[in-house]
């Protein structure tokens, strides 16, 4: 590459990471305008992850097992809080801006779609870390759960890891508000419950007839909901057997997110879609 | 993509050739295409202001649209400084720049919020965007103290010259100009049309206005182009094109070139049409 392609290059880099910045940006904005509506849907998340764990404190077994299974079902509640709030951000890439009016301003904008995928996806991921560990704290807190050994860098490195492929499968679920005018975010709410009823978000996945079993092999749900699960109640590491079929299910999940969206778009340039609705 | 880049090419600012673009139309269970654009043919040259004049529905939108890489064509080409609007999007988007009918903005972020957000996405950092958005505030008459308000709370007016300012926040060589004062008070309405007198002189930019105004049309382009039913009638200085039908007035024109008042009804086509405008 000569000297001036690569100096080219970098200013397409720079100029790429702006605007990769300016969607995070947007977002605090957005939260920052809108914050009490999100401490209400806080205080309604915390509720119902509370009327899963609840149902472990009513189980006839021992004191030590109680705690076992609240903890079991508080994981499986902050990953399903986790992934609603990685879809619905992820899917609103389209579906906000199509509401508020800014669709086609963002999409002639001169920065690319997968750093404005990747953008909305980073921002997901922090603000939904944030929030899961609210959720975290504030059940334990709730209820009294016991944890003796739990290693939290682990569950939330694994956390990360899995991120990957939720932006992934996230930029497909983008897809239908895309192609749609007037519906949003129910793809992602479909990908969100299929992913989680496979990978064992409440119960171990052996209790699952075998065809469902052989899907979650699939799901990167699956692999973050054993390994989290490991680490806050046994105190385990980053165990190799979860995180190579996540960087796998990733590596695959971000193109194909892509070229879906990507080709989303196309469809919707083609048919005039790409507009405000109403 | 710089200035001085567009500069070195020597191609005209916009470019169209037979361009067509088809929408497809679903009633009662039928599907039916309704041609948008119907194989429109002109060129802007660099630093021109071009006024297209038409009912809604006449494709105006569409146009622009397309120009904005926001649609895909059916046939013909459309280039912007030489670039393919299609095939070569990301040069097309650093020099475009559009204000059209509806402000578009995130209603609960700020004035100083939209235009950061809107400005990253052309490259430009928080450290030039903390003094270039109340510079180019000022220029366009909106007052300092209301820029970290709401944008819900401000008039159409007022969100309006937000819109504008967005627009030249980016420095476009090309700015598309889809009814920018439609729904406007009279007040208003004047303060964007000097506005844009003032990016005229002051800019190098090349300007395609769209709108059914057509004093607005007369007073501030060199050229009029009367878009009708998909169809680029013609696209001449005002004196040439009332010379050429033998009117005072663009209305009689108008009435002229197509044998309809400007504010006759529109037909169902017509009005299929306006559905994707």
């Amino acid at each position: 590459m000569s000297a001036i392609a690569e100096l080219k290059r970098r200013g397409v880099v720079r100029l790429e990471l702006i605007g990769l910045a300016g969607v995070i940006e947007r977002n605090i904005y957005l939260v920052k305008r809108y914050i009490w509506w999100d401490v209400a849907f806080m205080l309604w998340t915390i509720a119902n992850t509370l009327t899963i764990v609840f149902i472990a404190r009513g189980v006839d077994v021992s004191a030590a097992q109680q705690n076992e299974l609240a903890t079991k079902f508080l994981v499986g509640g902050v990953i399903w809080a986790y992934l609603g709030i990685i879809f619905e951000i992820v899917t609103e890439t389209v579906a906000w801006e199509r509401w508020e009016g800014t669709i086609e301003y963002t999409f002639m904008a001169p920065v690319s779609r997968p750093v404005h995928l990747f953008g909305m996806g980073f921002f997901a991921v922090l603000y939904g870390i944030v929030r899961a560990s609210i959720l975290f704290v504030a059940v334990v807190a709730f209820i009294g759960i016991n944890l003796d050994n739990p290693n939290y860098p682990a569950a939330l490195a694994l956390l990360g890891i899995a991120s990957i492929s939720f932006i992934g499968i996230g930029m497909m679920t983008a897809l239908q508000p895309l192609i749609s005018t007037e519906k949003g975010t129910q793809l992602g709410f479909i990908a969100q419950g299929m992913m989680l009823v496979v990978s064992g978000v409440y119960y171990p996945v052996s209790v699952l007839p075998e065809w469902m079993q052989w899907i979650s092999k699939f799901s990167p749900a699956t692999y973050a909901l054993r390994g989290i699960r490991a680490a806050i109640l046994e105190g385990a590491g980053l165990a190799w057997a979860d995180v190579w079929p996540l960087l796998v299910i990733g590596t695959v999940s971000v193109p194909l997110g892509l070229f879906v969206f990507r080709t989303g778009e196309r469809y919707a340039k083609r048919h005039g879609k790409l507009k405000r609705s109403g | 993509m710089t200035v001085s880049s567009v500069e070195a090419r020597s191609a005209p600012a916009v470019e169209v050739r037979d361009l067509r673009k088809e929408f497809v139309r679903r009633s009662r269970g039928r599907r039916r295409r309704v041609a948008a654009l119907k194989g429109l043919t002109f060129t802007i040259e660099r630093g021109e202001t071009v006024a297209i004049l038409g009912q809604n529905g006449s494709g105006k939108s569409t146009l622009v649209r397309l120009l904005s890489t926001l649609l895909l064509d059916d046939g013909g080409t459309a280039r912007v400084f030489g670039y393919d609007v299609a095939r070569e999007t990301r040069p097309v988007r650093r020099l475009v720049n559009r204000v059209s009918v509806e402000a578009s903005f995130f209603k609960k972020m700020s004035a100083a919020e939209n235009l950061g957000y809107a400005a990253r996405f052309y490259g430009m950092t928080p450290k030039q965007t903390r003094s270039e958005i109340p510079r180019i505030l000022e220029r366009v008459g909106f007052p300092a103290d209301r820029r970290n308000e709401a944008m819900e709370h401000l008039s159409r007016g007022m969100q309006q010259k937000v819109a504008l300012a967005r627009a030249l926040l980016t420095s476009p060589v090309l700015l598309l100009l889809d009814e920018p004062t439609t729904g406007l008070d009279p007040r208003s309405k004047q303060e964007v049309q000097t506005f844009i007198r003032e990016i005229q002189d002051a800019h190098d930019s090349t300007i395609l206005l769209c709108t059914h105004d057509m004093d607005e049309a007369e007073s501030l382009a060199d050229r009029v182009g009367l878009l009708d039913r998909g169809e680029l009638l013609f696209l001449e200085p005002v004196e040439q094109v009332k010379r050429r039908f033998g009117v005072e007035r663009l209305e009689e024109a108008f009435f002229a070139a197509t044998g309809r008042s400007f504010e006759d009804e529109a037909n169902e086509e017509d009005k299929d049409r306006e559905v994707f405008a």
